[in-house]
C-alpha cells in the first residue's frame, strides 16, 4: 500500500485573447519592449477615471465557463479585491468575490492509467478579473530603483479554480495541458506561459495512510512560481515528498498549522518558503461602486453555447469512432491543437482511409513540421494535396512507396503554387508509378528476367525451398516497370517458376 | 452698467444684444476676485489668462456669426475636485499639490461645448470630505456674509465665490450634502441631482455610489441653465442615467398646480435652530398661500443616517484613496526605509487629519470579522431609507426641510469635535443614501444677518419639478437680491 495520496487542487490564471482591456480601450498585448506605452487613465488608476466593462471579456468568459461545464450565474458582480503593490496603480485589483459569473463545473481528463476510465476533475468557479502590471526588479545587486511596467494592468484574467481533485503530479499536469488544450481550440487564450498568459498555483497536501486504515490530512501549501507544466509537475512531486518528511518529523496534521506559501525555484529544483505575511492579507473586499452588476439571459447565454466548437474531448472520441483511430492516435492529433486536427479531417476525409491518414500526418507531416520548424497552422503540403495523395495509395492505384516518392518531390517543389492535387497526378504520370496492371507489360517483363543467365541461380535456390531467393528478381522486374505492385510481382513469379 | 451681481441668463441677454462682450464679462469677474478673493478665500486657483484667453474666442465667435454654446462667455469656477485639463487638480490636498490631469472631466468637456469661461478652481475640504472647508490643505475659506464663519463645506469655495459675486455659477459636488449645506450658508442656489443625472468621469472619487456633482447659482433659473450644460447620459460613468435631459429651463416659470409637499416635521426636534425652523415654517406657509398643500410624513429610518452614512462613506473613500500612494504620481516621502515605509510615509505626510480618519473608519469597517455588522448592515439601512422616500413620493410631490440645523458656524468652532460636525449633516446625507435630488434655495436670514437655507428634494430625476417648485417661492420672495457687504 502507497505511504500516502496526494491531493492537489490548481488555480490557473488565464488571460483572454481580447482586442483590448477588461476596463478601457487599451490594447491588450504582450509588449514587454514598449513598457507603459498600452495604458490610459482608467488602467493607470488616475484621479477621476472610471472603469467600463468591456462585454467582449465577458463573453469570452461565458464560453471559457461553458466549456468547463460550469453553470453560469445570471447576475453577478464586481469587487475590490484590495492590497497594496506597485504593480497595482489603484492599490485594489477589480475582481469578483462572492458572486462569481460561473462556478460548478468539471473537466475530463486521462486517467495515469491510459486504460482506466478518464477523471473527472471538478472546478469550483472561474471568475474574471483585471490582471496587475510587472514589477521589474534591478537584479544586478545594487539596489537600484525598481521599475513598473503597466502595459498588462487591465487585461483581462480569468481565474479557474479546480476542486482537489487531483490525486497525483502526472495528473495535474494533464489537467493542464487538457485545459490549454480546450482554451487554445474555443480561442479565448493562447495559453503561453513564457508570456505568462497562462499561469498556475497549486495548492498540495497529502492524505497519509496510517496503519489502521485511516487517511491524514497534511497541512496545505500554496506553491507558486511554477512557469511550466513540467515545473508544476516537479514541483508538486518535490513538495509531497517534503510534506511528508515533514509529517513524519512534526507528526503535524491540517489544521494544525495555517496555510503556507511556498515557491519553486526551477533551478535548484525545490519549493522554498515565501513571505508569510501573504498569508495575513485582510483584501477587505468592497462591491465595487463605480460598476453595475452584470446580467446576462439564458438567450444570450444559449447564444455563446450555440457559438461553441466541437471540444477536444469530443472530437477525440469522434476520430475514433468516425476514422476507426486508436486512441493514441486521436490523442497525439488532438493534442496538436485545433488546426491540425482540421488538417488531419480534410486529409482523411479525401484521403477516404482515416488510419493511412493519421500515420502520414503523425509521423511524416509532423516531422516535417518540426524539421523546417514551421508556425502552428502552416503545413509542408496541403491538406487536399496529400489527400489526394493518400486517396491513390488507398485505391491501390500507386504503391505507398511511390506514395513517399510523390510526397518528397511535392517538399521539394520550389514554388508552392504548384503543389496543387492536380499536381499530385502529374508527378504520378511524369514518373510513371501508377501501378501496372495490365499483366501483359507484367508477363514480358517478368519474362525478360527469368531468361537472364543471371537470374538462374535465384531460380534454383527458389526451387530448392528458399522462398526469399526470388527477392532481387522481384526488384528487377519493378525496376522496370515503375508502377508494379510488388505483390502482384511475386506472385506472378511464383506462379511462373512452379 | 454693472456687471457684476447680474445673473448668468441676464449676462448671456446682455452680452447678446452686444450691451457687453465676453472679455467685459470675464475682466470685471477677475475684478471682483482680485479685490475680495484676500478675504473670503474662495479660490485655489485662477486662471485670468486663460479665461480671458477663452472670453475672447467667444467674442469672435460672436463677431463672426457663428453658433454660441448655451454659456457662452459665462465664467463658472470647478470646485477642485474635478478634472481640469490646463490647471491644476489638488483636491485641496497636500497630496495632489502638483497633480495636472491628463483629461478633462465630462461636466468639464461639456462646459467647453457650451462657450463657458473656465475661470478658476475653488478650495473645498480636503478630498471633499468636511463641512467646513476648513480641511483644505491649503487655506480654509470665509463666509462672504461673515468673514468670521464658514461658507459649509466640501463646496465652500464654489458657494463662496457665487455668493460674493466672483463669479456667476460653480460646480460643487455632494456626497452628503456638500452643496447643499454651503449654498444655504450662503445663501444662494445649490443642487445634487439624482445619482447618476451627472457623469462622474473626471471627479476625483471620495464616496463613488455618493458623489454627484452640481450647480451652484444666485437663482434657480441659472441652476436650471447649469445643470442642463452639465447633465446626461457618459458611457464612461456605468453609474450614469441613460435618459434623455429635458430642458429645465423651458418651463421653469410654470408653477406647479396641487403641488403636495411633505414635511418631516418628526425629525425637526432637538439642536434645530429656531430661527431655522422659523424660516422654514415660514416659506412652509408661502407655497400654502400659493396654493400648494402640506403634509406632515414620516421617514422612519431617516435618523439611522449619519450611522449609515458614516461607514458607507468612509468604506468606499479608504478603497478610493488607497492609489495616493505616492509610487506612480502625488506625494511621495523623501525619506524612507523600504516599500512600505514609503506608502506610510507619503500617505501619513500627503493626507490631513480628516482623510486619515476616514480612511482609518473605512478601514475598520471592510475589515475581515467586522464587513457583514458594518458595511453591509449600513447598505442594508441604505436600502430602507431609500424604501422611507419611496413610499413618502407616493403621498407628496416634494420633500421639504432645513438644509442644516443652524445657520454658518464659526470657523474653528468643531476643530475637536468632528462627530459633532457629522450630526449637522443629518438633513442632507439621506439624499446622498437614497440617490435622490435635493436643492437648497435660500429661505431668510438670521438676526444676525446670515442665510438660511430651504432644502427641497424630490423622487429621482425630478430635477425639473424641484426646479419649478423652487422657482415658485423665490419669485414670491426677494431673498435672492440680497448680497454680502463686501469690500
Amino acid at each position: 500500500m502507497a505511504e500516502y495520496t496526494i491531493v492537489v487542487g490548481l488555480e490557473v490564471h488565464v488571460q483572454l485573447q481580447t482586442a483590448s482591456k477588461l476596463f478601457c480601450g487599451c490594447a491588450n498585448r504582450f509588449n514587454p519592449e514598449h513598457p507603459n506605452t498600452q495604458t490610459c487613465p482608467v488602467c493607470l488608476g488616475l484621479p477621476g477615471s472610471l472603469p467600463v466593462m468591456n462585454r467582449k471579456a465577458y463573453e469570452l468568459s461565458v464560453k471559457t465557463a461553458l466549456a468547463l461545464n460550469c453553470n453560469i450565474a445570471r447576475f453577478t458582480k464586481w469587487d475590490r479585491k484590495q492590497y497594496y503593490y506597485p504593480d497595482l496603480p489603484k492599490n485594489y485589483q477589480i475582481s469578483q468575490y462572492d458572486l462569481p459569473f460561473s462556478y460548478d463545473g468539471w473537466l475530463d481528463i486521462a486517467a495515469d492509467d491510459a486504460d482506466a476510465p478518464l477523471r473527472r476533475i471538478g472546478i469550483i468557479r472561474a471568475h474574471l478579473e483585471e490582471d496587475a502590471g510587472k514589477n521589474i526588479h534591478d537584479e544586478s545587486g545594487r539596489g537600484n530603483d525598481s521599475q513598473v511596467d503597466l502595459n498588462r494592468t487591465g487585461t483581462p484574467l480569468l481565474e479557474i479554480v479546480s476542486q482537489p481533485d487531483l490525486r497525483s503530479a502526472s495528473e495535474a499536469r494533464r489537467y493542464l495541458e487538457e485545459l490549454r488544450l480546450l482554451l487554445t481550440y474555443i480561442d479565448v487564450s493562447d495559453c503561453n506561459m513564457q508570456e505568462g498568459s497562462l499561469r498556475c498555483d497549486a495548492n498540495v497536501n497529502l492524505h497519509v495512510h496510517s496503519l489502521d486504515g485511516k487517511h491524514i490530512p497534511t497541512p496545505i501549501t500554496e506553491v507558486k512560481n511554477m512557469n511550466s507544466f513540467r515545473n508544476v509537475e516537479l514541483a508538486i512531486e518535490f513538495e509531497a515528498k517534503r510534506q511528508y518528511e515533514e509529517y513524519q518529523r512534526t507528526q503535524q496534521k491540517l489544521g494544525d498549522v495555517p496555510k503556507t506559501t511556498r515557491g519553486w525555484d526551477a533551478n535548484r529544483e525545490l519549493t522554498y518558503p515565501l513571505r508569510s505575511k501573504e498569508e495575513a492579507a485582510d483584501y477587505r473586499y468592497l462591491p465595487d461602486p463605480d460598476l453595475a452588476p452584470v446580467t446576462v439571459t439564458d438567450e444570450q447565454v444559449a447564444q455563446i453555447k450555440t457559438g461553441l466548437c466541437e471540444f477536444p474531448a469530443d472530437r477525440r472520441q469522434r476520430f475514433q469512432d468516425a476514422y476507426y483511430l486508436s486512441p493514441y492516435d486521436a490523442s497525439v492529433i488532438i493534442s496538436q491543437g485545433l488546426s491540425f486536427a482540421d488538417y488531419f479531417e480534410a486529409v482523411a476525409k479525401i484521403a477516404g482511409d482515416g488510419k493511412m491518414a493519421a500515420n502520414w500526418v503523425t509521423q511524416d507531416i509532423l516531422r516535417e513540421i518540426k524539421e523546417r520548424q514551421l508556425t502552428e497552422g502552416t503545413y509542408p503540403v496541403p491538406a487536399d494535396v496529400l489527400g489526394t495523395l493518400l486517396s491513390q495509395i488507398h485505391a491501390n492505384m500507386i504503391t505507398t512507396k511511390s506514395g513517399r516518392d510523390v510526397f518528397q518531390i511535392l517538399l521539394d517543389e520550389q514554388n508552392e503554387a504548384t503543389v496543387t492535387a492536380d499536381r499530385v497526378m502529374q508527378i504520378i504520370e511524369e514518373n510513371g508509378l501508377k501501378v501496372v496492371n495490365d499483366t501483359g507489360q507484367l508477363t514480358a517483363a517478368i519474362d525478360e528476367v527469368l531468361e537472364r543467365s543471371g537470374s538462374q541461380q535465384a531460380i534454383d535456390a527458389f526451387r530448392g525451398g528458399k522462398e526469399n531467393a526470388i527477392g532481387p528478381l522481384i526488384g528487377q522486374v519493378m525496376k522496370n516497370v515503375k508502377g508494379a505492385d510488388p505483390k502482384q510481382v511475386r506472385e506472378m513469379i511464383v506462379e511462373k517458376l512452379k | 452698467m454693472s456687471i457684476v451681481g447680474l445673473s448668468a441668463v441676464d449676462l448671456l441677454e446682455t452680452m447678446r444684444s452686444g450691451d457687453i462682450s465676453a472679455v467685459d464679462v470675464t475682466t470685471a469677474h477677475l475684478d471682483v476676485i482680485a479685490k475680495r478673493e484676500p478675504e473670503v478665500h474662495a479660490f485655489l486657483h485662477i486662471d485670468s489668462d486663460g479665461a480671458l484667453a477663452q472670453a475672447e474666442v467667444v467674442d469672435r465667435k460672436r463677431k463672426a456669426g457663428g453658433t454660441l454654446g448655451s454659456l457662452a462667455g459665462i465664467p463658472v469656477a470647478i470646485k477642485d475636485v474635478i478634472c481640469t485639463v490646463g490647471q491644476p487638480t489638488t483636491c485641496g490636498s497636500k497630496m495632489l499639490e502638483n497633480y495636472r490631469s491628463p483629461f478633462d472631466a465630462y461636466v468639464i468637456e461639456r462646459l467647453r461645448a457650451a462657450d463657458a469661461v473656465l475661470i478658476g478652481k475653488t478650495n473645498l475640504d480636503e478630498f471633499a470630505m468636511g463641512s467646513s472647508t476648513e480641511n483644505s490643505a491649503y487655506q480654509p475659506t470665509c463666509n462672504p456674509w461673515d468673514l468670521s464663519k464658514t461658507p459649509g463645506g466640501s463646496s465652500g469655495g464654489s458657494a463662496a465665490a457665487v455668493a460674493a459675486e466672483m463669479v456667476p455659477l460653480s460646480l460643487g459636488t455632494d456626497t452628503g450634502g456638500s452643496i447643499r449645506q454651503p449654498a444655504g450658508f450662503c445663501g444662494i442656489v445649490g443642487m445634487k441631482p439624482t445619482y447618476g443625472r451627472v457623469s462622474r468621469y473626471g471627479l476625483v472619487a471620495f464616496a463613488s455610489s455618493l458623489d454627484q456633482i452640481g450647480p451652484m447659482a444666485h437663482d434657480t433659473r441659472d441652476a436650471a441653465l447649469l445643470l442642463e450644460a452639465i447633465a446626461g447620459h457618459d458611457r464612461r460613468d456605468t453609474t450614469s442615467i441613460p435618459q434623455p435631459v429635458p430642458s429645465y429651463s423651458a418651463n421653469l416659470e410654470e408653477p406647479l398646480k396641487d403641488l403636495k409637499i411633505g414635511v418631516p416635521f418628526q425629525h425637526f426636534g432637538e439642536g434645530l435652530d429656531s430661527e431655522v425652523s422659523d424660516a422654514v415654517n415660514a416659506s412652509l406657509d408661502a407655497y400654502q398661500q400659493l396654493g400648494a398643500t402640506v403634509v406632515e410624513i414620516s421617514l422612519p429610518y431617516l435618523s439611522y443616517s449619519v450611522a449609515a452614512y458614516y461607514l458607507i462613506a468612509p468604506s468606499e473613500a479608504s478603497s478610493n484613496l488607497a492609489r495616493y500612494d505616492g509610487v506612480h504620481y502625488g506625494h511621495r516621502a523623501k525619506d524612507f526605509d523600504d516599500l512600505i515605509d514609503m506608502y506610510a510615509a507619503s500617505r501619513g505626510e500627503g493626507f490631513g487629519s480628516e482623510v486619515k480618519r476616514r480612511i482609518m473608519l473605512g478601514t475598520y469597517a471592510l475589515s475581515a470579522g467586522y464587513y457583514d455588522a458594518y458595511y453591509l448592515k449600513a447598505l442594508k439601512v441604505r436600502r430602507l431609507i431609500r424604501n422611507d422616500f419611496d413610499k413618502a413620493f407616493e403621498e407628496v410631490d416634494i420633500i421639504a426641510s432645513p438644509v442644516s440645523p443652524t445657520p454658518a458656524f464659526n470657523l474653528g468652532e468643531f476643530a475637536n469635535d468632528p462627530l459633532a460636525m457629522y450630526l449637522a449633516d443629518i438633513f442632507t446625507l439621506s439624499g446622498n443614501l437614497a440617490g435622490i435630488p435635493g436643492m437648497s434655495i435660500p429661505a431668510g436670514f438670521s438676526s444676525k444677518g446670515l442665510p438660511i437655507g430651504l432644502q427641497l428634494q424630490g423622487p429621482p430625476l425630478s430635477e425639473d419639478k424641484l426646479l419649478r417648485g423652487a422657482r415658485m417661492y423665490e419669485r414670491e420672495s426677494d431673498w435672492k437680491q440680497k448680497r454680502p457687504l463686501l469690500s
